[in-house]
This record gives structure tokens, sequence and C-alpha cells, in this order.
């Protein structure tokens, strides 16, 4: 562990922040330092910590450091690594897709909804396909919501049915038809083999079929999605790790609001 | 006499568990009646129909459809196979490899007398007998001479999606120090109404269980065991549609684990009820003379429900599974009752409240292999607090003497775990196993302290919810919502087609030789 994480040597950089090229912080503006963590399908020897640290160069880390190594069973070695990243990024253009909503509490999207939408929104949501989770879509709409936010059954403004999981795309179509529903979603937090694409990609060329896309709202969360993933397969908005229903409900709200006055 | 670090009061875990009894003898009244067509296929499977037809439907389906479609189910395999075998001379398998081709008709066959038809099938029966005792001794034979790890089992999954992977995963696992490996299914598979057939490279989240699967897992980790110089027992799922013939599978593959409970398929998977708790029967049966430690799978409740606020529900339900598996003729040392560490890590006291439960349900089940899981619901993607909760749920269960230890993972909500995941995830367990191994023998706890009172109240309403379910039944109590805050209907969900009362000449003799020769 002496020598390189503790020399002086290694601090002869510039050290202002430069947003235009912007890199990892360990305790210090632009060292770069980056921990990380794999394994190789390799015995574990010297050769073995060698590969890991011209591994790390590739991957562009300057100084690689094996500061831990282990065979985990015969012919493999799992590795942890420090090491100075020599790639920057350009802060001042990046550009992230975001929901274009004001977040709201219950209480302001409630008064909003009955005064400027004038009825109960309706909203289904399932866990669709063969996916069996149905963390993230309780969490979102079932009366105890999660970590404080009440779910979309406990909203007075909405009308929110959660179908649970493994819900066939067919029969999630049937239902918003039967309660004529304002809003879909649709959550998937398995992502194995790119499942949630194909099933998600599935509903949407499903609504299309059957003309239903711009009637509704096409929503999908799930720990793997991403705003701009979702409007790359068709959907409306995506959430992701860390929304709640507030942030769902108040999206859906304002956008109900924004084509009716279209 | 019975004592308690907890001051758990003795007469109350009775009168609950005359409670759970009731609840349970009421189920029971209404199975005993029944069979559904996995029951049918199982038994197909135990007097050796095995093999698929050319659509690749496996044959105990193809024999089974044929009864149902003719409304002859209720009669049972067992009286037509064994009164076709009278009429044609051919095996059980060269009768469904006939009805596979549409040569041949179960219920058009002439019917002979009921006792001759008996005696043609008991020697297949216990030929089925015999080859499942001959598993339980040789586990017994691993266990005297190899050894095993001691309790609390340390458990991990693979899940892979290739048998051949998963291999390869477990064996590694093994090697690191594990005990148990269960093999996790494929997303979906608990709602197909049969088992895949042959080795399996594709799945989503997890593997196929069939029965080639476990054959080639069983035999990887004998081969490890050898070399580890420990048995390591396999773990697999008898939930969903087909409960009692993945419990044959598993008894004739020397599976040593199986997650087994109604439950947990009503509530999550929306299985319909009648069914699943007949063929929850006939499974535990199995299981129970296999030598196979069932895991319920209270966890699951905490999962959607708030683990402080529903810990009694957790308790209620292992009292009733309790009572369920003992009415299938289960030793109590194959039940592997679920709990779960899963408050919110921000709990003032959260720690306390766990290790409190965690001491209660030894208590309350001193003879049982509790299966204690690890946080999931609050596992973020920080893997550094990750391994700190696991840390936690580790320390709880050696204090209180755990029996299966499902060993968090720091990717849990991650991804399925990495060969690294599982080694971190050993080496905490291990480490927090062997450095607190007597912390139970030594602490006790404070009179009417929290953890002693923490235990009381989940106990006291535990009692008050068995008595609610006692007076609705089980069925109305789930119709109602009572576990996990999911409601299901009695006649609603998967597979109630299935379900088939008895006719007369009804005749499934596994049930007692099974029950009758507890091992």
């Amino acid at each position: 562990m002496s020598g390189g994480l503790y020399s002086m040597d290694q601090h002869d950089f510039d050290q202002t922040l430069d947003l235009k090229n912007v890199k990892p912080y360990g305790d210090t503006m632009n060292d770069g330092k980056t921990q990380l963590s794999f394994t190789l399908p390799v015995t574990c020897n010297d050769e073995a910590i060698e590969a890991a640290k011209q591994l790390m160069k590739k991957m562009g880390f300057e100084n690689p450091q094996v500061v831990f190594y282990k065979e985990l069973t015969k012919g493999f070695t799992f590795f942890n690594c420090y090491g100075s990243c020599s790639h920057t990024v350009d802060f001042t253009a990046i550009n992230v897709p975001k929901v274009e909503s004001t977040v709201w509490d219950m209480k302001e999207t409630d008064m909003f909804v009955k005064e400027n939408i004038g009825r109960k929104i309706t909203v289904i949501g399932a866990s669709t396909g063969t996916d069996a989770h149905t963390v993230g879509i309780d969490a979102i709409m079932n009366m105890k919501g999660y970590a404080g936010h009440y779910g979309l059954e406990r909203y007075e403004m909405f009308e929110a049915l959660n179908m649970g999981s493994q819900v066939l795309n067919e029969d999630f179509i049937a239902k918003a038809i039967e309660l004529n529903a304002d809003a879909l979603l649709v959550s998937q937090t398995v992502t194995q083999k790119d499942v949630h694409i194909k099933n998600l990609t599935e509903l949407v060329e499903m609504l299309e079929a059957e003309g239903l896309r711009d009637k509704v709202i096409l929503i999908c969360g799930g720990p793997r999605i991403s705003h701009e993933l979702a409007k790359e397969l068709g959907y409306d908005a995506g959430f992701s790790m860390n929304s709640y229903a507030n942030d769902v409900a108040s999206y859906i709200a304002q956008e109900l609001h924004r084509r009716q006055n279209k | 006499m019975r004592t308690s670090k907890l001051g758990l009061d003795f007469t109350k875990v009775d009168e609950a568990k005359k409670l759970a009894g009731n609840i349970a003898d009421d189920v029971q009244k209404f199975v005993e009646n029944y069979t559904t067509v996995s029951v049918e296929r199982t038994l197909c499977r135990l007097i050796g129909i095995d093999g698929i037809d050319k659509n690749d439907v496996p044959l105990p389906n193809v024999v089974v459809n044929q009864l149902h479609e003719n409304g002859a189910t209720g009669q049972g395999v067992l009286y037509y196979i064994g009164n076709s075998m009278i009429e044609t001379g051919l095996t059980p398998q060269q009768l469904s490899e006939k009805i596979a081709i549409g040569e041949y008709d179960l219920t058009k066959a002439k019917i002979n007398n009921l006792d001759e038809i008996k005696a043609a099938i008991m020697p297949l029966v216990n030929e089925g007998i015999s080859k499942i005792k001959s598993n339980v001794a040789k586990r017994n034979d691993y266990l005297t001479n190899l050894g095993e790890g001691a309790k609390p089992y340390l458990y991990v999954i693979v899940a892979t999606g290739n048998i051949y992977e998963d291999v390869v995963q477990a064996q590694a696992a093994a090697r690191q120090g594990a005990d148990v490996i269960a093999v996790i299914r494929t997303t979906g598979q608990s709602l197909l109404d049969y088992v895949p057939y042959g080795a399996t490279t594709e799945g989503f989240g997890g593997t196929f269980a069939t029965q080639e699967n476990f054959r080639i897992m069983r035999k990887a980790l004998d081969e490890v065991g050898e070399e580890v110089g420990k048995y390591i027992r396999l773990c697999n799922y008898c939930s969903g549609l087909c409960m009692p013939e993945i419990a044959a599978m598993g008894a004739l593959e020397r599976l040593d684990v199986m997650l087994n409970d109604a439950l947990y398929g009503i509530l999550f998977r929306d299985i319909n009820m009648q069914r699943t708790m007949v063929d929850q029967y006939f499974s535990r049966i199995i299981n129970g003379f296999a030598g196979v430690i069932i895991n319920t799978g209270e966890d699951n409740y905490l999962t959607t429900a708030d683990a402080f606020e529903q810990a009694h529900t957790v308790l209620a339900s292992d009292l009733i599974n309790e009572q369920l598996a003992l009415l299938a003729g289960m030793p109590e040392e194959q039940m592997g009752l679920g709990h779960a560490f899963e408050m919110h890590p921000d709990l003032e006291n959260g720690f306390l409240y766990e290790l409190a439960q965690a001491q209660m349900l030894r208590e309350i089940f001193p003879k049982a292999t509790p299966k204690y899981m690890p946080p999931t619901k609050f596992m973020t993607g920080n893997i550094f607090k990750g391994q700190i909760q696991n840390a936690l749920f580790n320390e709880i269960s050696i204090w209180t003497g755990q029996g299966i230890q499902l060993l968090g993972m720091i990717t849990e909500a991650v991804h399925t775990p990495f060969m690294s995941d599982r080694y971190l995830a050993i080496e905490n367990a291990q480490y927090i196993f062997n450095n607190m191994k007597n912390i139970g023998d030594e602490v006790e706890f404070k009179q009417d302290g929290i953890i002693q009172n923490r235990a009381k109240k989940v106990l006291d309403d535990a009692y008050l919810l068995l008595s609610e379910i006692e007076k609705e039944g089980l069925f109305n109590a789930l119709e109602k919502g009572i576990f996990a805050d999911v409601k299901r209907p009695k006649n609603g969900g998967k597979g109630l087609a299935g379900v088939v009362a008895k006719t007369e000449n009804y005749f499934n003799p596994f049930i007692n030789l099974m029950k009758g020769e507890q091992l």
C-alpha cells in the first residue's frame, strides 16, 4: 500500500476545476482517482495481477494498482484496484432529457387536478410480461407508497388500479379500454437479456395497432429505465430509481392538462 | 420446562399453535376431497412415466390431459393406468407413448375389478417408493461419512439461466464455503402448468427447473462435495402450478431443500387457493418422505407490507404453515419456516426489533430449521452500505441460531449475483459466524426491555390475527387480504380448472405409504 497512494509526485497536475474537462476526484482536484473491482477468468498468479494492471491501462487508468486479489475458485481471480483516470468529460456540453414537469406533493397535485381537470384521473399500472416483481409498481401505486411518499391509491383525484405482476400486454390494454384510462404505468424490473425492451416495445406496438397510443399517457418505470430510453421506445416518460408516486402523479396531472389545452 | 430469553408466555404460544391447528384442520377437510391435474401428473412421474411427445408436451401432461378432457380426472390416473395395464399388458410408459400418438384412450378401456387394478399398479408404486428411499439413504450416507457445514447453513443462489454455467458458479460457491446452492427458476415458471423437459441453457433471471437440470446439478454438487469434504445441499422451488410434480422430481433426483408454500403462490403469483392447497398437501407429503427441508415464503410478505408493522403476519403464517406441514407428516426438523430482516435501515433500534423477532421464532419453533432471509427491500445499489446491512443480518442469525442463512448480496437490486458477490457474501458470513459464535450463549436480554417487549407484542398480535382467521377460515381470510395487504378471491387466480373432486374409486397409495413410513 505504501508508495503510490501517498506519493507526492502524483500531484504535479493542474488542480483547478475545469468543467470542460471533468475527471474523478479522490482527495485532490483532477487526481482522477477511481476504485474498481472485477474478476478475470484466469488462475491467480503474478501474471494475473499484471493482466489486471494492463487491462486498467487499456481502460484509461494511469498508475494502476491492484490492492487486493483473491482466487474465487480455480481459474477465476477477483481484484480490487485503484487508478487515476486519464479521460475527461465536457460537463458544459451535457444534455440529459428529463421529464418536463414540476414536482408537487400529493396535496398540490390533487388541488391542481380539481381546479384544472375537474375530474378524477384514471391510472392503471402493472408489472407486465413474465416479470414477477411488484416492488416498483407497488411503491408508486399502493396506498402506503414508499419511503414516506403515499401511492396513487391515496390520492383523492386519482382512480388507481394496480394489476400486479405478470400481466400480459393484451390484458393490460383490455383493462385500459374497459376503464377508459388516462395513463398507463408499466413497471419492468427484470432486464436480463433485454427482456424489458422487447416487452415494452410490444406494448407500444399493440397500443398503436389498437389506435390507442395517442389517447393515453404512457409511462414506464424501473431501476434500469431512464427517461431517455423510455422516449426512444415510444413512451411519454420514464421514471428510474429514486422516483416516487408524487413525481409520477404531478407529471400525469400536468401532461393531461397540457394535452387538454392543446 | 421451556425457558425463554424473551420471557415468552408459552401458554400463549400453545394456544396460538392450537388456533393454527384448527385453521389447518379446516383447510385439510377441504383438501382431502380433491385432486388436481398436477397431483395426477405427479403420480404419473412416480410410477415412471417420463419424456415428451413430438410437440415437447411432457408425457405426464399427455396422459392427464386425456383424463381431464374426458371428465375422468376425479377417478385418478392410477386407476386408469392400472386398468389399462391389465387390458394391454403394456407398462405405463408404453401406454403414455401410445396416448401421445393418439393410439390409445385410457377412458375407453374395459374396466376391471378394483382390487385387480390396485394389484397391477402396486409394484410400480413400491418401486417409486424404494427409489426415493434409496436417495434418502444415499444422503444419510454422505452426511455420516462426508459430514456437513455447521448451522446456520450458508445458502446462496445461482441464476445464470444456463444449467452448465450454473454448475460453474455453484461449484465455485461450494469451494468458497456455501452449504446450500439454490438454482433460481426462470421468471414465470411458477405459472407454467407443466414441467419443461431436458437440460436447458436459456432462462430469464434463472434457470428452468427440469428433472435433467436437477440431475446435472446434483452430480456437480456431489463432485464438489467430495472435493471440499462436506455434503452440499441442492435447493429448488416446488411452488406454483406444478408443486407436487417438482417435489416428486426433487425426491427422485435427491434435492435437499425446496421452496414449498401455497400461501406464497396465492399471494404473489395469483394462483388459485383451492388448487395450490391441494397441490401443497401432496407435495409436502413427498418432501417429508424424501427428507427434503421445505422453505416457506413468509419473508415475501415483508417486501410488500411493512416489516415492523406486519411482523405478526409472518409469525401467524409460520404457525399455520407448521400445522399444515404436520398434517402432511413432515418432521419438524424439515420445516424451514421463513422470516426476514427487512426493516427500514433508518428505524431507530431496528436491530433490536429484528433480534427480538429472530429469537422469538427460534423459541416458538425450537426443532425447526428456520430460513432467515436477508435485506432486499432497502438494498439500494450502495453496495458498501449493503455489505453492512448484510453484516447486521448475519449477526442476528448467529446470535439466535437460525437454520438456513440465505446470504444477502451487495448487488441485490442491481443484477443477479456475480461470482465475486457470492464470495464477499460468504466471507462476510463466515467472519461474523466465527467471530461471534457463542454470543447467544453469553448474552441475556433485559427483563421488560425493548427486546422482550417487542417479542411479546408480536406474539400477542399474531395470536389475535390467528383468532380472527380461525373464525373466518383461511380461504375467507385470504379473500379479505389478511397477508401482505394482498386480496385473492377463492374462485379466482390461475389453475382452478385443474381442481377436481375425487370420486368413489379414487386411490393414491403414496399418501399412506409416505406418511406411514417417515424415515
